[in-house]
């Protein structure tokens, strides 16, 4: 029996309509959304994100100070309200409100990177290889898994080393450490899609494998992604803090997080507020992402608790 | 064979009851069921899905999900086993009262070997040394039918297929010489030709240990096979207890009626199946008057007004309806 | 169970084989290193890397001589250091960084079972509360906020604790660094430990033991403990890897004579060698902490023995 194109898109669409999915991919639900602001941890979390976000971008153009001049009057100076120096000055006179602003903004830049970037690596990798299934399938992911046991983080200082210290470099090597197990899940969920009939009713028609992925499963694979994408976002900023801490991060005049930490700990004794505020900022951060990370997964599953 | 009145009374359950509370409301599985177990008196218990005859025995052995509540009595041998503290309890069940479950390829610890799984009831319970305990264990390896006993001692329970491991769910019950023995439909999940060794395994061994048997089952062939007695449950009340012969003769509440017209018969037409017809009572919602009466055939005005009791029809045969079935005598007799 | 570890080993070698070929590229692509006129490093140095490397001999005999190093045990010189080379700088920092890792690891596991299991039996009281926020501080705190916290509070303010240094070795000293390395690990464990004790409660097996009235206890202990542990060992896998990159951090900030000191300065001074070395160092002990892992796993799974 030979489906014309026609009929085959309705057959789809309507084996789709039956579970739950539309043919476009559409399967995040309604009721999902509804749970996620039920959660209020999570909508409070969002609330402070946009305001970390916002202050980040644009709150730099309000206040008095910029981040790399310094402010002959003032060197060292605790936080005060007079001079304009809300946050104080680090020891070489330098706004610290201003460049814990700007140390969000590239903490915030850095995490969208490469958060795309493993994004697209892994759904890519984890879609190929669960679709194709078999030798391919198996190769691929034992090579995931030996990635997995390695110390990621010494290749990534290897490579720095060698490679000199390129924010770009930064950036995709932060996303290519955690490709692996957004590659992992997305198998997992290609496993299971590919069996599905309005697969099947696409292979049998004579759809190339290609097409398949990038038109059938991928779009439904938009769920789970976008939790993982939420709960690796802190873990790729904590992953940049701590390269930044020990010096392998962003370099001067930029500034991140885990410098303006870095200096701020070699001076907590004198001038605690030069730990405190990026600390305060970069907690701030963690958590909300983590409380949306979270509530992102229970307004999809709720059982996973 | 003695009669039922002159073997003892084992296993008394009085006005028992089990409640479960959820967010939706209380969920009554159990109400006010009463029951009388004999010493070495093979008891089966007949219901389909929701009928309350897992929880009913789940409860007497402390083994109801958290939300659940029991109320009323199980006296094993004069003691309340429900007013037992959970250490006290615990002396009990395992030693004088065990319960085989349904499935047997979950049952079983993984990762553990059986003899672990076998000798610690025995050290815990009686006392034995390891030694000793493993001798009893392998010896009622053997009396289960579980060939080559030593080699299998010593294997994890993956190694072996689920009629084996079935036989050692039933050895595990068995070793600790329990006075009574609660199974729960042991065999639905085995095997059309294990089943039958199955069955004839726990007639055995009952027999020969003078262990009493409640078989819970949905299933009326394996009642015919192993019973002395029979206890029809609906909506979780007892609607008709007799004796297993009198059950099959002259069933007499219309749901026992119809669990035997619906046995499916080796000459019937596919479409001849008989069907029970309505859906399984909802326990949250039960009706004012008889469980049974939305899907009763003969059901009448009074039957919706208040529940039935169970009335004595003939000698050790009860049934709880206002209108039961007559006996094939009385209809032969006014024919 | 033996030939099943002896499976594992094996397998590793190829691993192993590919990642060190890898490195060995990896150091002749680098610039500013041994082979790239660019850097100007101390004669004494240059000296040490060509007799090493032996430039001037074909590439496969070049291959094949620092392969034979390495199962010897010779990691290569060090670009910053004329005396030591790169095996004898790890053999230095490594009973610090051993102690180090060792403790920490061994208090996460041991703190984290107990919490997640306390957690998992008591759920929503009391025990089950402490377990959520010591994951919420372990976790989210980045352990280089931790440390300098930890050291303003109990070295300097109650000045209870030395703020850093390895001193005379006494306990004191571990007791800090210890902390801050296994908190967000015994955070995550007792995470997976609650979850994965409340899933096995619910079996039909603890049923069955139940049943058989051997008590709370052995039911626990005894049927419940090994299969709930699965999901922890295979989490120490990975885990092994971040303590390692932990104790960079922790070995820097309390100032401990460890590898992972020695690492961070000669990534910071682009010293080639000893990056590399002890990279290879790393892998090394990853992929047998890794087999390890997969063999306790084994033991608690005797399903996968087959495999």
């Amino acid at each position: 029996m030979i489906l014309n194109p026609a009929k085959r898109e309705l057959l789809a669409a309507e084996l789709l309509e039956a579970e739950g999915l539309s043919p476009e991919g559409r399967s995040l639900t309604k009721d999902a959304m509804r749970r996620l602001c039920r959660n209020k941890a999570a909508v409070v979390s969002m609330v402070v994100l946009t305001l970390l976000i916002l202050a980040a971008f644009l709150g730099p153009y309000f206040i008095p100070h910029n981040y790399e001049d310094p402010d002959w009057a003032a060197f060292r100076s605790p936080p005060s309200w007079e001079d304009g120096h809300y946050f104080g000055t680090d020891p070489n006179g330098r706004d610290l409100l201003a460049r814990v602003l700007y140390g969000t903004r590239v903490s915030l830049a850095v995490a969208f990177v490469a958060t795309l970037v493993s994004v697209v690596i892994g759904v890519l990798y984890g879609a190929i290889s669960g679709y194709f299934g078999g030798r391919l399938d198996s190769i691929m992911m034992r090579f995931v898994d030996i990635m997995y046991a390695l110390p990621y983080i010494l290749f990534v200082i290897l490579l720095m080393v060698i490679f000199g210290r390129n924010v770009y470099l930064l950036f995709a090597a932060i996303g290519a450490l955690e490709w692996l197990t957004m590659a992992r899940i997305v198998r997992g969920q290609t496993l299971s899609l590919k069996h599905r009939e309005f697969v099947e009713a696409a292979r049998a028609s004579g759809q190339k494998p290609l097409k398949i992925i990038t038109k059938h499963i991928i779009p439904n694979l938009v769920g789970p992604v976008v939790i993982f994408a939420a709960l690796t976002v802190p873990e790729i900023i904590a992953t940049e803090s701590f390269l930044s801490y020990l010096g392998f991060g962003v370099q001067e005049p930029l500034t991140s997080l885990g410098t303006l930490i870095s200096e701020g700990t070699n001076a907590m004794e004198n001038m605690p507020w030069l730990l405190i505020f990026p600390a305060t900022f970069l907690v701030a951060l963690l958590l909300s992402l983590l409380f949306i990370g979270d509530g992102l997964r229970d307004a999809f599953d709720p059982k996973d608790r | 064979m003695t009669t039922n009145t002159e073997k003892e009374v084992l296993l008394q359950l009085k006005d028992y009851s089990i409640t479960f509370k959820t967010p939706e409301g209380d969920v009554k599985a159990v109400s006010n069921m009463n029951l009388t177990v004999r010493r070495g008196e093979r008891i089966a218990i007949v219901g389909e899905s929701g009928s309350g005859k897992s929880q009913t025995f789940l409860g007497i052995m402390g083994l109801l999900a958290k939300n659940g509540q029991t109320s009323g009595q199980a006296l094993l041998e004069g003691r309340d086993v429900l007013a037992l503290k959970p250490r006290e309890l615990d002396k009990v069940r395992g030693k004088d009262m065990a319960m085989v479950f349904q499935d047997p390829m979950t049952a079983l610890n993984p990762s553990l070997k059986i003899s672990r799984q076998l000798t610690e009831q025995l050290e815990i319970h009686r006392g034995f040394t390891a030694k000793a305990a493993s001798v009893e264990a392998l010896d009622m390896l053997k009396r289960v039918g579980i060939p080559d006993p030593e080699r299998r001692f010593n294997l994890y329970p993956h190694e072996l297929s689920g009629g084996m491991r079935q036989r050692i769910v039933i050895a595990m019950a068995l070793l600790t010489k329990p006075k009574l023995l609660i199974a729960d439909e042991p065999t639905t999940a085995l095997d059309v030709t294990i089943q039958a060794q199955i069955l004839d395994l726990f007639n055995d061994l009952t027999a020969e240990m003078n262990t009493a048997l409640l078989m819970i089952t949905h299933d009326l062939g394996v009642v015919a096979g192993l019973a002395d007695r029979v206890a029809v449950m609906y909506a979780g009340r007892i609607v008709e207890e007799a004796p297993v012969d009198e059950l099959f003769e002259n069933p007499a509440h219309p749901y026992t009626a119809a669990l035997h017209a619906a046995i499916p018969r080796p000459d019937q037409d596919v479409d001849d199946l008989v069907v029970i017809p309505g859906r399984p009572p909802n326990l949250q919602h039960l009706p004012k008057g008889c469980n049974f009466s939305p899907r009763c055939p003969k059901v009448q005005d009074g039957c919706i007004d208040r529940p039935p009791q169970l009335e004595t029809l003939a000698p050790q045969h009860c049934a709880a309806c206002f209108h039961p079935f007559p006996r094939r005598e009385e209809l032969l007799t006014h024919a | 169970m033996l030939s099943y570890a002896f499976r594992r080993l094996l397998s590793t070698i190829p691993v192993l084989w590919i990642a060190v070929t890898a490195c060995f590229f990896v150091l002749r692509l680098a610039p500013g290193g041994p082979f790239d006129g660019e850097r100007s490093l101390p004669p004494a140095i240059l000296q040490n890397l060509a007799a090493h490397y032996n430039l001037d001999k074909p590439l496969i005999q070049q291959y094949l001589f620092y392969v034979g190093d390495l199962l010897r045990g010779d990691l290569g010189p060090s670009f910053s250091s004329e005396d030591f080379n790169v095996a004898q700088q790890i053999m230095i920092g490594l009973p610090y960084t051993f102690t180090l890792g060792m403790t920490a690891f061994l208090l996460a596991i041991v703190v984290g079972v107990a919490v997640g299991c306390l957690g998992a039996l008591y759920q929503n009281k009391m025990p089950d509360y402490m377990l959520g926020a010591m994951i919420l501080v372990g976790v989210v705190f980045p352990n280089f906020l931790i440390a300098p916290i930890l050291q303003l509070v109990f070295g300097i303010q109650l000045a209870w604790l030395p703020v850093g240094g390895w001193g005379d070795g006494s306990l004191k000293f571990l007791v800090l660094p210890v902390i801050v390395m296994a908190l967000p690990h015994a955070g995550r464990i007792s995470r997976i430990t609650r979850g994965s004790m409340i899933e096995v409660m619910n079996q039909n097996f603890i049923r069955t033991a139940k049943a058989k009235g051997i008590g709370p206890r052995l039911t626990v202990m005894r049927h419940a403990l090994k299969p709930a542990m699965m999901p922890v060992v295979s989490y120490l896998g990975p885990a092994a890897s971040y303590l390692l990159t932990g104790s960079l951090v922790v070995e820097t900030i309390f100032g401990l004579p460890g590898i992972g000191r020695y690492f961070i300065n000669a990534a910071l001074n682009r010293d080639y060698g000893m990056v590399l070395g002890t990279v290879i160092f790393y892998m090394i002990l990853i992929v047998f902490l890794n087999l390890l892992v997969d063999i306790v796993y084994a033991w608690l799974d005797p399903k996968v023995r087959n495999r």
